[in-house]
């Protein structure tokens, strides 16, 4: 039972669970329930993934209507590897939410954050589940619309106006995707993707076609944040409650990047792409991208805009493997879209335990903090390591396969600027550790009453540390999964 | 016959620190209880190295492979000649500086102990699986862990300087090893298509010779720990840490891990064959030979004795480097024996340098006038260790020396010979004068040395050991002497 | 010119786009971006609805005798688009009352000084 509806439940359990969570009475219950829920749905996800690593494909029909009039589910190991990354790290934040929430949020909101919370994961799911273009418009609204409402819940006045602009530019950037799913549609007739992938080949010349194909990119650009449209990210992340940064900087990206390989590789191929200056402009903002979003991280006051700007730059290394198109280059791009989720959770997580103690993610109010909490440094010192793309860690083998991929294609200098953006990481990184190591304690915080930080907050932060040493050794699953899914974006190059 | 099998000791011999690091974090309340785990480990490690290069010198080639991180490479440790050199070297003299340590840190009321002993530990362990690694994916891991490691050892006094000088050293080291090193790897892996370590290389044949000197310098300068002119600045600069660092790190673990990388590069990815061949290391031989020169010139302008030492080490790793970019059998041998006879001998002198700040609380060479008539033991260890490094017999100093400079002789290269030759001079200029002036000058007005005594007994230990290690390594070289000439006949595949 | 004039259903969309599109990007007004939003939303749904359109189709309700009817997908996903736009809405003109209620204003420029003077 549970097998052949397992791609559904993967969606439908957490969009249930949300309005019930919704009219449960404020307290722990909402929590309680939203926790046990994403276990399950990672479990479902696990499943889900240990059924297409062989190179299967799950092919689901929603309420038995057949593709391509119904909408299809359609699972292969780019999704199900996307989907086990946004389900485990809800698994893990749901987890440390408890305390965090209680710090930061009024309680007679409770319920309803975790209403919100779990429509978020229900749209981030939803879009890696499905085959349906247009069921994909669906997903991606209520992840959007959710995550606004997540993001205005912070503390500070900040958080309205930052998650009021990302408003304006997330519907902009939808209803962009929405013209070109129309213009794909008027043209052939179709939702299904698979079955546009089937038609479109002969409509390549088609004026329209490109005109679909130049709305959609720009419209996900801007839900991915590619430099140069990644103006909302900084401050959505900054002034977000503590987890809902780590879980949007650790999946909503991550699920974006997967949108873009998926039209690109699956609906409308490669070969399309390459007769359009799509792949080179790629390169070119991905390029410029890493270079000044690290730059401007290194400049930042602000642990959690330091990061988030460096999420912008790291977006850049995703894109740059789908600019090179090449096997060894969407490996890097599917390998590091899971390494990413992971450093940048840990990271972020670790910062939200900071946050709980001081009340605040600025710098000068972490200085010296390392010493009274030591477990949430290293925390720290480790996902930054995995940022740098330290060897042991995660974020290394990202790096390794990235720069395989530009030597292969023989671009130079694209393989200076990789690592040249791993230098002005380890600027960066070494400025929070520095700030929170041997500066002396700012004393608005009164330093003798900082603690270390909860275990509720410190096992879900460390579960992903160790997660981020882990991958970076054992590349079994990461580089396994994406060698099987790329062999279903790319067909006939292995 | 074996008790042990050697995989086991290979894996003993990485675990232990670790394990130890771990202990001395719970023992953080009772010093005596931390220190004895550091004792233990580093006995054992040092039992552990000796009995491993026994079998490496009988034949056995000890390996131990782990898993695979990335679908054709693993992590692997295969123990061959050369580094069987280094761990014995790092091993034994982790015992050393441990009870040189103890004695040091209390006398000088250092805080934070057992952060220092911790990571210490993880820098010896790393130190020890860079030594036993069997493709260089493995010895760039260890290589990372080991700078990331030593890093809280160099910023251990917490102040504004230890602070710039951390900054100094991890931008350098982590700069220049992802910068170029990680670069070269990839590029060797894209090519070669494995980073195992081959005697007589993997890369002839596969790499087109007019791009080997290209990446061949992206090794060189990516391994900033070997400290070639211009990515020197981090020695000098993690000289703010404590002196046992400075003494074990920062002379002989670190450091040698970086000229060891080097010897590595060229015995087993290059092979001197194609070095020589390809000509690939024509141009940066100049690169060393000037590290050579202007590091000891540099060093006669300083008057902070550690920072004097610091760039004679810089100067010292860079007969290394040019041992190994001759690329001669000779030259080779010559450079592996000066990573043991330089070890025994800097360690004395950093010893040395050490027991004067505790004891006299002196840094600086020009204070120290007179003061060998207070201090008898630890000037004579200084002089013998200056000596050594000089190269003059009896002391180990000289068979490095004059294998370096056979292999030179050998290659015809009559400049390189003169470098080696002024360098010697301008080691005797620099590190005479301190032990001389130590003992027969008058201290300086004012000053007497009456309530000055020698450093405490562990530490006048140590510094005699390794002085007498000195002595001894002219009139029995054979341990390392042995393992040289195997490590550099491995150069182009065994043969001749 | 025929041209032009057969495909006039585009031509009104790309115009009340335009529009949409120029209001959110040049007012300082935020209930006004949200209206310029709107605009620039039904732009789209215009657009879906038109293409749905067949020549000489009937409503597409089966009924003897008529063969050609027009394409009803469209209309039922800009219903749903319809949707999803007013929650849009509903959520931006949420978060505009909350902005009024901290900042007192709901002109960019003032919140931004605001911000500035912290």
């Amino acid at each position: 039972m549970i097998e052949s509806h397992l791609s559904l439940l993967i969606v439908v359990l957490p969009l249930l669970t949300a309005p019930i969570v919704a009219i449960l009475p404020n307290g722990r219950a909402p929590w309680l329930i939203s926790t046990l829920v994403s276990w399950s749905v990672f479990t479902l996800a696990c499943m889900q993934l240990a059924n297409v690593s062989t190179g299967n494909i799950i092919s689901y029909e929603l309420g038995g209507w057949a593709p391509p009039w119904g909408i299809e589910y359609r699972i292969d190991a780019a999704n199900a590897l996307v989907a086990l990354i946004v389900s485990g790290i809800a698994a893990v934040i749901f987890p440390y939410a408890l305390k965090s929430v209680e710090k930061e949020i009024p309680e007679q909101q409770h319920s309803l954050f975790y209403a919100a919370f779990m429509l978020c994961l229900t749209g981030l799911l939803g879009i890696t589940q499905t085959g349906d273009i247009f069921n994909l418009f669906v997903f991606l609204e209520i992840s959007s619309l959710s995550s606004y409402a997540l993001i205005s819940l912070g503390q500070q006045r900040q958080a309205l106006t930052a998650s009021y602009q990302y408003l304006i530019m997330g519907s902009i950037g939808a209803t962009f995707f929405l013209i070109g799913v129309g213009l794909l549609y008027a043209m052939t007739g179709t939702l299904n993707m698979m079955d546009l992938a089937q038609r479109l080949p002969e409509l390549y010349e088609h004026r329209t076609i490109h005109t679909a194909f130049a709305f959609i990119m720009v419209g996900f650009a801007l839900k991915l944040a590619l430099f140069p449209l990644h103006l909302w990210l900084p401050n959505a992340y900054t002034y977000a409650p503590s987890v809902v940064t780590a879980f949007l900087s650790a999946t909503a990206t991550k699920v974006a990047v997967y949108v873009m390989l998926r039209v690109i590789f699956s609906v409308f191929g490669f070969s399309f792409i390459e007769n359009t200056p799509t792949d080179e402009l790629f390169l070119i903002l991905c390029v410029v991208g890493i270079l000044m979003m690290s730059f401007y991280a290194v400049y930042q006051q602000d642990s959690k805009r330091l990061l988030s700007y460096s999420s912008v730059a790291q977006v850049g290394y995703m894109m740059l493997g789908i600019g090179f198109g090449s096997v060894l280059g969407l490996t890097a791009t599917l390998v590091h879209l899971f390494n990413h989720a992971l450093m940048k959770g840990a990271l972020f997580m670790a910062i939200g335990a900071l946050v709980y103690r001081v009340g605040s993610s600025r710098l000068e109010h972490l200085s010296g903090l390392g010493k009274h909490m030591p477990w949430t440094f290293a925390a720290i010192v480790i996902g930054g390591l995995s940022l740098i793309g330290v060897p042991g860690t995660a974020g290394f083998i990202s790096k390794w396969y990235l720069v395989l991929a530009a030597i292969e294609k023989q671009y130079w200098l694209i393989v200076v600027v990789i690592l040249l953006g791993s230098l002005l990481a380890v600027i960066y990184v070494w400025k929070l550790i520095e700030t929170l190591y041997f500066k002396s304690e700012n004393d608005s915080i009164q330093p003798e009453t900082i603690k270390e930080a909860p275990l509720m907050l410190l096992i879900p932060t460390w579960v992903l540390v160790f997660a981020n040493v882990y991958f970076g050794f054992n590349t079994e699953l990461t580089v396994g999964t994406a060698e099987q899914a790329i062999k279903l974006l790319l067909p006939g190059v292995n | 016959m074996n008790v042990i099998a050697s995989e086991q000791l290979i894996a003993l011999a990485i675990l232990l620190p670790l394990i130890a690091s771990v202990l001395i974090v719970f023992a953080d309340k009772q010093p005596n209880l931390r220190e004895a785990i550091t004792l233990i480990t580093a006995s054992l490690i040092a039992f552990i190295v000796i009995t491993l290069a026994m079998r490496v010198q009988a034949g056995e080639v000890p390996a131990l492979e782990l898993f695979e991180v990335i679908p054709g490479i693993t992590i692997s440790f295969s123990i061959e000649p050369l580094g069987m050199l280094f761990a014995l070297v790092a091993g034994t003299l982790w015992l050393i500086t441990s009870i040189y340590s103890i004695g040091y840190m209390r006398g000088h009321h250092e805080k934070n102990q057992t952060r220092f002993y911790a990571a210490f530990a993880i820098a010896i362990s790393a130190t020890l699986a860079a030594a036993f690694s069997g493709n260089m994916f493995t010895l760039f891991l260890c290589y990372e862990i080991l700078t990331i490691s030593t890093y809280p050892l160099v910023t251990h006094s917490g102040t504004a300087e230890a602070k710039r000088s951390g900054r100094v050293y991890l931008g350098i080291l982590l700069g220049t090893s992802i910068g170029f090193q990680l670069l070269a790897i990839l590029i060797t892996w894209s090519v070669a298509g494995t980073l195992d370590f081959k005697p007589g290389g993997i890369l002839e044949g596969k790499l087109d010779p007019a791009y080997a000197g290209i990446l061949y310098a992206l090794f060189i300068f990516g391994v900033g720990k070997a400290a070639v002119m211009p990515f020197h600045k981090w020695l000098p600069a993690a000289m703010v840490a404590p002196t046992p660092v400075s003494a074990l790190l920062h002379a002989v673990a670190v450091v040698k891990a970086g000229v060891f990388t080097v010897l590595k590069v060229t015995i087993y990815i290059f092979g001197s064959d194609f070095i020589l061949s390809s000509g690939a290391s024509d141009w940066l031989i100049w690169f060393a030979a000037a590290t050579i020169l202007l590091a000891s010139l540099i060093a006669m302008t300083k008057d902070n004795l550690k920072a004097r030492l610091a760039y004679s080490t810089i100067s010292q790793l860079s007969y290394i480097v040019l041992g190994a970019l001759i690329a001669t059998k000779m030259s080779l041998l010559g450079a592996s024996m000066h990573i043991a006879m330089h070890a025994f001998a800097k360690i004395t002198l950093f010893f040395a340098a050490g027991a004067i700040l505790v004891a006299a609380h002196k840094s600086d060479i020009s204070q120290m006038r007179g003061l060998g008539r207070a201090m008898p033991i630890t000037f004579m260890a200084f002089t013998i260790g200056s000596l050594s490094i000089i190269g003059l017999p009896p002391f180990g100093g000289m068979w490095s020396k004059w294998y370096l400079a056979l292999g030179t002789v050998h290659a015809e290269q009559w400049i390189l010979l003169a470098v080696l030759m002024i360098s010697t001079l301008l080691n005797i200029a620099y590190l005479l004068p301190v032990a001389v002036n130590a003992f027969f000058a008058k201290p300086a007005e004012g000053e007497t040395y009456t309530e000055i005594k020698e450093a405490p007994l562990t530490m006048l230990l140590a510094l005699s050991l390794t002085a007498l290690a000195c002595i001894v390594l002219f009139f029995y070289p054979d341990p390392f002497y042995n393992l040289a000439v195997s490590a550099a006949s491995a150069t182009n595949g065994g043969g001749n | 010119m025929k041209y032009i004039v057969e495909h006039y259903n585009y031509w009104l969309v790309i115009i009340i786009m335009m529009a949409g599109f120029y209001t959110v990007i040049s007012r300082g007004n935020l209930i006004k971006k949200i209206a310029g939003l709107n605009i620039f939303q039904v732009s789209v749904f215009l657009l879906y609805i038109s293409i749905g359109n067949v020549k000489d189709g009937a409503t597409p309700i089966i009924e003897e005798g008529i063969t050609l009817y027009s394409n009803p997908l469209p209309h039922v996903l800009i219903l749903t688009a319809i949707v999803v736009g007013v929650a849009t809405t509903a959520l931006g003109l949420a978060l505009v009352v909350r902005i009024k209620e901290t900042y007192g204003t709901i002109e960019e420029d003032d919140i931004h000084n605001q911000d500035q003077s912290l």
